[in-house]
């Protein structure tokens, strides 16, 4: 299987030779897939070098002049680097674009702390207007990156190196059913669905999937919802999402329980998959997890001893 | 001051319009730095007007340094784009007109502006996308001030625009000597060296204004720094 990465380099070539009105702009990462594209169109592939608060303003640039751009890099530097360019060149101008970003919480571990953002969907929640994808799998990738280049807003889309082992995506946006139960609701997000899944197995409880968490489904969670006890697994900060599931849970007395990647600095290199385990993300960390929440007695979120231990 | 359809507005007239903004007739508005720019390039070298402010193949003005915009408004009002009567409202909650400027309030301004070192990188997004759009007629001219010129983010954009020979891509400096630290050697210095042709002339000069940008620069993006001498404004 490719990854998410490869199959957005194969399809965003594509995508330029169809619609004119798209463009990608690059900081050097992805300069070498994106070369025989640019060959074909040099006016609309461009590579700024590594300046990335360029990169997001010329963006907006590119918006203003009435053309569809999509923007790609490494994660921190996609969306927190350029925080400022994102906020008043794109949101503040009041135009649409598309950031691809690569890498994610953990996939390059071993790049440090440098290369790492737990925080990118958390940072873009303090701005009005994003659509936020965080694909489970290449083939959500693909379909989500067609749908937002066709379309006119902000997306940002998410990819990552962990995928599931087939999409679980539905057809539209919303959230999709993958197992149903009567004790609990687990929502898990993108790459971390097949260590739900695993974590879950055995157990009474409604398990729903998103690829897609901005905007959030709370129409799928309110339809399936038995006992108002909600696990959120996401593969960025823990708790991103729980104002989401308080305001769709407004009127009804409930509990949730956010499960993500830990605030703390672990300060290891590795594996993506040690990184997971360590934030309690792997099936094993995720079923304690679950299983101590649903129990009860009611305890507030304390989802984060398993860091500390490693 | 009397406008009416029959009179056409001229440079004359922009302090008048700047103290409908502060209702201070006595304020010599003439000083501020951006006045004489402003006008040349909208009376003399952008090929835009209200009736082409959405047209694909305009010019676009971009202000970075939209600080002090009152000189932006009362070209912007002399030319047409904006209702004078809107001007004395300057400020106010339910006015468009801000300290700095709102692109999604205002018809003809091309960029919202007020954090410093955005509208340059922002103006070489917009050359591109022009280029790769096919609007071959249309530049991109961007204000902004050697004080601004301390923003990182500007340094990204001169270097990259002189290497890539943004051609349609033009800067004005508005040189009052307000970096902390100064540019030594002048403020296009950090242009050239990075290919760019460049012209310094008087900011108050009108047909030397007009004639550094006019200059021809093939290949090349092309900064005129506007010099202010310090007291002007």
């Amino acid at each position: 299987m490719d990854t998410m990465r490869e199959r957005f380099y194969r399809v965003a070539g594509l995508l330029l030779d169809d619609d004119p009105r798209l463009a990608v702009a690059l900081a050097v990462i992805g300069g070498d897939a994106f070369k025989a594209a640019r060959q074909r169109h040099p006016d609309r592939v461009i590579d700024l070098g590594i300046r990335e608060q360029l990169l997001i303003s010329v963006t907006g640039g590119l918006a203003l002049a009435g053309l569809r751009p999509i923007a790609h890099t490494f994660a921190p530097f996609l969306t927190e680097r350029p925080f400022e360019q994102i906020k008043l060149d794109l949101v503040h101008q009041d135009v649409g674009a598309v950031l691809v970003s690569a890498g994610a919480s953990y996939d390059y571990p071993f790049y440090g702390r440098t290369h790492l953002a737990p925080g990118d969907v958390r940072l873009l929640d303090t701005l009005p207007g994003w659509t936020v994808h965080v694909p489970g799998h290449p083939d959500e990738a693909e379909r989500l990156l067609r749908d937002a280049a066709a379309a006119s807003g902000r997306v940002y889309l998410r990819l990552s190196l962990p995928a599931n082992q087939r999409s679980l995506a539905g057809p539209g946006a919303g959230m999709s059913v993958l197992r149903t139960g009567t004790s609990g609701t687990i929502i898990a997000v993108g790459p971390l669905a097949d260590a739900v899944l695993a974590a879950t197995a055995g157990l009474d409880v409604t398990v729903l999937y998103a690829a897609t968490i901005r905007p959030f489904d709370g129409a799928a969670l309110r339809a399936t919802l038995t006992v108002p006890d909600v696990v959120l697994v996401e593969p960025y900060l823990a708790g991103t999402s729980v104002p989401q599931v308080a305001a769709a849970l407004a009127d009804i007395p409930h509990r949730v329980l956010g499960l993500g990647v830990g605030l703390d600095e672990l300060r290891r290199y590795g594996t993506p998959g040690e990184h997971q385990a360590a934030h309690g993300l792997d099936a094993a960390g995720l079923r304690a997890g679950i299983t101590g929440f649903l129990a009860g007695p009611p305890v507030l979120d304390q989802p984060r001893a398993a860091v500390h231990s490693v | 001051m009397a406008m009416t359809t029959s009179h056409r507005p001229g440079f004359a007239d922009l302090p008048g319009l700047m103290a409908r903004m502060t209702g201070d007739e006595k304020h010599d508005h003439a000083a501020e730095s951006t006045l004489d720019v402003l006008w040349v390039l909208y009376d003399r070298v952008l090929r835009i007007s209200p009736q082409t402010a959405d047209s694909p193949g305009r010019d676009r003005f971009l202000l970075s340094k939209g600080h002090g915009p009152m000189a932006y408004y009362a070209v912007l009002a002399a030319k047409g784009f904006i209702d004078p009567a809107l001007l004395p409202g300057f400020g106010s909650f339910g006015s468009p007109l801000g300290h700095h400027p709102d692109r999604n309030l205002l018809p003809g301004v091309e960029i919202s502006s007020g954090s410093l070192g955005h509208g340059l990188p922002l103006g070489v997004g917009v050359a591109l996308g022009l280029k790769a759009a096919g609007q071959d007629a249309a530049r991109v001219f961007v204000l902004i001030g050697d004080g601004e010129l301390d923003e990182g983010s500007n340094h990204e954009a001169i270097a990259f625009a002189g290497a890539v020979g943004l051609d349609r891509l033009h800067v004005v400096v508005v040189d009052n000597s307000s970096s902390r630290y100064g540019w030594p050697g002048g403020a296009e210095r950090r242009f050239v060296v990075e290919g760019w042709s460049a012209a310094r002339v008087s900011g108050r000069d009108h047909a030397a204004l007009e004639a550094a940008f006019r200059q021809s620069h093939p290949g090349r993006p092309h900064v005129v720094v506007a010099v202010i001498e310090p007291g002007e404004g």
